[in-house]
């Protein structure tokens, strides 16, 4: 059998000599577990979705103020962070590296807010009688779908938070690259992505008209 | 190579700055959409599908553009999100027949 010419097969496509997406090792695995880490969320959303119409006496607590405002506000806390991230990645590429490293740490802040605002709306709920096994409004699934799924989004971005900082000191004493903060900016948008699904499946399809 | 050196791959960075700014701006004002949508007092089902609809829209623009697919080769596009695709739909087809029959056994 002849033997395999390296130099000639490495400077092929299917040889590992070109990249064939065009992009680096890290965000094509970020973006692999992006997309894994979505199906997670889909199927826990469809299983909430499948609880709640399966339910007979499914509650609509969430009345405009605090629940809708709150929810809301951390809808717009994400959405700025977001903001904030991808002028740290532009940043970054630049090789502004004090701009980049102030806005990581604004993103990480948005983070921060959030985490702290959800926390307060969850001990609002635990005060009111809803916890994750039990719903003073109707069916305890509520609590548990509720908690779960928010839990479950709010330790993604408590994640996301010691991420972004571990990354900003790096990237702040030169150890890593603006590959790195553009591979730590893809987890941060999908975090805020995946709450453009929960804001409204959880909460606006859960108003309380009534009020 | 120091670690603030550009590799090789993966560092265009297109897109502006204003740019970003008016994929912000359009992301708020869905949701203030979606907010007003929720008071209107639609039937469950209409509203579930504009509010699942409007999200759709607001997630490809943060992929889009936040995470800059827009502007990658076309095969991390293809390799990404068709094969999403591919497994919601496979999710759907096995949990929708049970979730219509649920439907159907309400009182």
């Amino acid at each position: 059998m002849a033997e395999l010419d390296v130099d000639a097969v490495a400077g092929q496509a299917w040889g590992g000599g070109v990249a064939p997406f065009a992009t680096n090792t890290k965000k094509l695995g970020m973006w692999l577990f992006l997309l894994s880490d979505s199906l997670t969320f889909s199927t826990a959303i469809l299983a909430y979705a499948y609880v709640r119409l399966s339910s007979a006496n499914w509650p609509r607590p969430f009345e405009i103020s605090p629940a809708i405002l709150n929810a809301t506000f951390l809808t717009f806390i994400l959405l700025s962070s977001s903001l904030t991230m991808v002028m740290a990645v532009a940043a970054a590429h630049r090789n502004e590296v004090k701009k980049a490293v102030i806005y990581i740490l604004l993103t990480a802040v948005g983070g921060i807010a959030f985490v702290g605002l959800h926390m307060m709306e969850w001990f609002r709920l635990f005060a009111e009688g809803v916890t994750p096994w039990s719903n003073k409004w109707g069916d305890p699934l509520f609590g548990g779908t509720f908690f779960g799924l928010t839990g479950l989004h709010m330790l993604h971005v408590s994640i996301g938070v010691i991420y972004l900082c571990i990354i900003a000191l790096g990237f702040g004493r030169r150890k890593f690259n603006a590959d790195h903060v553009e591979v730590s900016g893809l987890y941060w948008h999908f975090v805020d992505l995946v709450w453009m699904f929960i804001f409204p499946m959880v909460y606006l399809m859960s108003v309380n008209l009534k009020g | 190579m120091s670690a603030h050196d550009t590799t090789a791959l993966g560092t265009h960075q297109p897109g502006t700055k204003k740019l970003f700014m008016w994929v912000w701006f359009w992301l708020l004002i869905l949701t203030g959409v979606e907010v007003l949508l929720a008071y209107m007092r639609l039937d469950p089902h209409p509203m579930l599908i504009l509010l699942v609809g409007l999200s759709l829209i607001k997630s490809a623009l943060i992929v889009a553009y936040f995470m800059h697919l827009r502007f990658e080769k076309i095969g991390l596009f293809l390799i990404i999100v068709p094969s999403l695709v591919f497994c919601l739909v496979m999710i759907l087809i096995f949990v929708f027949p049970d979730s219509l029959r649920i439907v159907r056994l309400h009182p």
